[in-house]
């Protein structure tokens, strides 16, 4: 690739990251009332969509050797500190430590 | 105003600061050994701003050019902004000036807050959300920089620091478990995602939207029929 079909390239990523980015505020802007469904979306999509996100961070790690197992781990151990301490941050970190420990020594292909 | 959202919103992008800026390094010296100079992972993680698709770039940059396909891809590798956006379409709202930039910087992790955290009551929310976008943008830019200049000087292993993101989307799901008394749509983003996973391997997000959207259309079907 030349340095300008580069650029373009990247242009286009762009245009269509934005594209999915921008899409619903288009479709639906705030002067009008959107159709009731899309409403209804708005109100139980951002419970589905954060369960889905999840999911998504899991997509490899289930197909992989271990089929999951040190991710399920080290979210058991975010689930269970978060439900006790209720504090975002020492779940977070304390679970990103544990599952660093989890690949980096004890998961090892 | 404004001093007073940033401090509300600064310690919430805590976990994303240390997950973004070692992606962002991972990123930025991954694109670097592809032989790209700096500037490339610098723009591209500043105006792309989509973390899985930025790496995806560094293969479509490689590979002869394409631009139809490349943007087909993107919408496909994308699509999941789509919901990000109808589930933000009442809190962007009134924010002014703001909005074309919270939008254009709506990524997972800044998605997840604005979408998940409520600002306390006596700060301005479109100055909160504005100040979490940033912040996001600015870890992401600045890892993305750092990893194209220092990349092979890092030692240390962090291989599984990208847990963080899990992590956060785990404990995001858990504080709106707690905050909601319906838990059917969590259940159903979960279960039909988990589900799609096992069926469609990789490709699993667009069944799996199309699969959420359908099983809501049918529970709004219902509820309509009950009134």
């Amino acid at each position: 690739m030349t340095l300008r079909q580069q650029i373009i390239t990247i242009a286009v990523v762009v245009l269509g990251t934005m594209t999915t980015r921008f899409l619903a505020f288009i479709l639906f802007p705030e002067g009008k009332t959107p159709p009731k469904f899309i409403s209804y979306l708005g109100t139980v999509l951002p419970f589905a969509v954060i369960g889905l996100l999840v999911v998504y961070c899991l997509k490899d790690a289930v197909f992989a050797p271990f089929h999951g197992l040190p991710e399920l781990i080290a979210i058991t151990v975010v689930v269970l500190l978060h439900l006790w301490k209720k504090n975002t941050l020492l779940s977070i970190g304390v679970g990103t430590v544990v599952y660093m420990v989890l690949v980096q020594a004890v998961f090892l292909s | 105003m404004k001093r007073k959202a940033f401090l509300a919103a600064f310690p919430h992008t805590l976990p994303i600061a240390v997950g973004f800026l070692f992606l962002g390094m991972s990123y930025g010296f991954y694109m670097r050994s592809a032989g790209f100079p700096f500037l490339f992972p610098m723009l591209t993680s500043m105006f792309i701003f989509a973390g899985s698709m930025e790496f995806v770039t560094v293969n479509l940059l490689l590979s002869p050019f394409n631009p139809l396909s490349v943007f087909l891809l993107t919408l496909m590798v994308n699509a999941r902004h789509v919901f990000y956006g109808i589930s933000l379409l009442d809190k962007y709202k009134n924010v002014g000036w703001k909005k074309p930039y919270l939008i254009f910087g709506m990524c997972d992790e800044s998605f997840t807050i604005n979408c998940a955290v409520e600002p306390p009551q006596d700060v301005d929310r479109g100055w909160f959300m504005f100040f979490i976008t940033l912040l996001n943008q600015f870890y992401w830019v600045t890892g993305a920089t750092l990893g194209a200049l220092l990349g092979s000087f890092l030692r240390f292993d962090t291989t599984g620091i990208d847990f963080v993101m899990t992590a956060l989307f785990v404990v995001m799901f858990i504080n709106q478990w707690r905050q909601s008394e319906k838990h059917g749509p969590a259940l159903v983003g979960l279960g039909v995602s988990f589900a799609c996973l096992l069926v469609f391997k990789s490709n699993f997000i667009l069944p799996a939207m199309a699969l959420i959207v359908l099983w809501f259309a049918f529970t709004a079907a219902r509820k309509e029929k009950n009134v």
